[in-house]
């Protein structure tokens, strides 16, 4: 079995896969290393698929805008799978003035940086999607947002790198990196040494402990979220869906089903028993905040459930880039929960950033180092 | 199971089969082809083959299929079924109208 490589990379979600692949069309040769059975066990498949600009922070904003300008729109060619990717428009939706408020922030900070987003009110909504109840009063609007299959997608850079000749073994939990002669150089697990010249630690909430081994500490923790999807439907409209609160979010998919994922706000204390498991209380009040809004859908069945863990940092944005003080190591985790539509422009960059030193979108407010203590 | 399993052993090529058209998840329509052909891309576990091609995502959740599907890609992988652990079981067991699993919890809160 392989265990030498010019970059090894840590975690096989999409992250993971969508740099392999990245890198392997450039022609370096890659391992990636998955603790789980499973490519793309974590977050990769368990969210609600949004490809959205509209509501992120600004220091993630760029480079989502480059992923959907320059990727999105011709992924599923270049992965030969059906991505599902539909740029039809993210409403985000409010029914109180103290939405509008935050929706109205979080559009003014997002056209300060070049984002076509506006708000618009009650009847232009229901213009746009006359499914919406009456108690919509106002959303902000962002053309350019949309939606598309995590788990094709996922897969889909998983069999394209593979295609390329990536080694990916799944089962193999990486327990610690060792540094040599002052350069990041091997990957422990349980069962074998790896070795590489890079290596990008991408394994989500499980970051933060390999890190720890070389002496790098990420501030985050663990967040349940929870998503449904019902049975198909006859076809209702193309936008993905939000709320001022995040009460849901969703979109309907091309199979016809509505995917919808939210909270209980009871997330943090969540039971954990070591995989992420849906509480009784949560399915059901997402049931009640869609039926709110989209009163047709009352009678739509529920055929499955699940729930992810988000790796959230206390910023809300992720980590991204070089490692000062180990030469050689890369990060990318804490997505914070929407770390799916940011995956292309992610794993195209780190490749860059990996093979050349340097990116097209700056990573600067993304770097590890930036949490201070309040005082 | 949790043990390692390295995505570029070698499985052979893929051989078109007669029966590749054949139905084997019928709530979805995925066929015997389609489950072959998704192991010669690399979906090795049960989980892998449901989240790429959706069988056992229906209406009826895998339950007229997954143990088809199993003995499918364990064929192909040249193992034992018994070394393939079964996708996940999600709630509900039975499709149920979001109306009636709303109501899990008394309507007072109207103001949320």
């Amino acid at each position: 079995m392989k265990t030498k490589a010019e970059v090894i990379i840590i975690g096989g979600g999409i992250i993971g896969c969508a740099t392999a692949y990245y890198l392997a069309k450039m022609g370096i040769e890659v391992i990636v290393l998955e603790g789980s059975d499973h490519i793309g066990n974590g977050g990769s498949s368990r969210n609600g698929g949004g490809v959205r600009q509209s509501g992120r922070d600004v220091r993630e904003l760029p480079l989502v805008m480059y992923g959907i300008r320059n990727l999105w729109p011709t992924l599923s060619e270049e992965l030969e799978v059906d991505c599902e990717y539909h740029q039809d428009g993210n409403l985000r939706l409010g029914k109180t003035e103290k939405h509008r408020e935050i929706l109205t922030r979080l559009a003014d900070s997002a056209r300060n940086v070049g984002l076509d987003v506006r708000m618009i009110d009650g009847d232009e909504v229901r213009a746009i999607n006359p499914y919406l109840s009456d108690e919509v009063i106002c959303a902000s609007w962002c053309p350019t947002d949309g939606h598309a299959n995590p788990l094709t997608t996922t897969l889909g850079y998983y069999k394209m790198a593979r295609r390329l000749g990536v080694t990916f073994i799944t089962g193999e939990p990486v327990t610690e990196l060792r540094v040599i002669k002052g350069k990041i150089r091997q990957v422990i697990t349980p069962n074998h040494v790896y070795e590489g010249e890079n290596v990008l630690v991408a394994a989500g909430l499980d970051s933060r402990e390999i890190l720890t081994t070389v002496g790098i500490d990420i501030p985050m923790t663990n967040s349940l979220l929870e998503c449904l999807v019902t049975e198909a439907q006859p076809h209702m409209f193309d936008q993905m869906l939000g709320t001022a609160e995040a009460d849901f979010y969703g979109h309907q998919t091309k199979h016809g089903s509505f995917v919808f994922g939210g909270s209980s706000g009871l997330e943090r204390y969540n039971k954990d028993n070591g995989t992420p498991v849906n509480s009784s209380k949560t399915a059901p009040c997402i049931c009640r905040g869609i039926m709110k809004y989209f009163p047709d859908l009352a009678n739509a069945k529920i055929v499955r459930t699940w729930a992810g863990w988000m790796d959230a940092s206390s910023d809300g944005v992720p980590s991204l880039g070089t490692v000062d003080e180990i030469p050689g190591l890369y990060v990318a985790c804490a997505f914070n929960g929407h770390g799916f539509g940011i995956a292309p422009a992610v794993g195209e960059q780190l490749a860059k950033l990996i093979v050349t030193g340097k990116t097209d979108v700056d990573l600067g407010e993304l770097h590890y180092d930036r949490y201070k203590a309040k005082i | 199971m949790n043990s390692v399993n390295d995505r570029s052993r070698d499985i052979g090529p893929f051989v078109p089969g007669p029966d590749d058209d054949m139905l084997i998840c019928r709530c979805e329509e995925i066929t015997k082809g389609e489950i072959r052909m998704a192991v010669h891309d690399g979906m090795w576990t049960l989980t892998e083959i449901r989240r790429y091609l959706r069988t056992g995502m229906g209406l009826c959740q895998g339950q007229t299929c997954s143990r088809l599907v199993k003995g499918i890609v364990a064929r192909e992988l040249g193992i034992s079924p018994a070394e393939l652990e079964p996708a996940t079981s999600r709630v509900p067991m039975r499709p149920i109208e979001m109306k009636i699993f709303a109501n899990e919890a008394p309507d007072e809160r109207e103001d949320g």
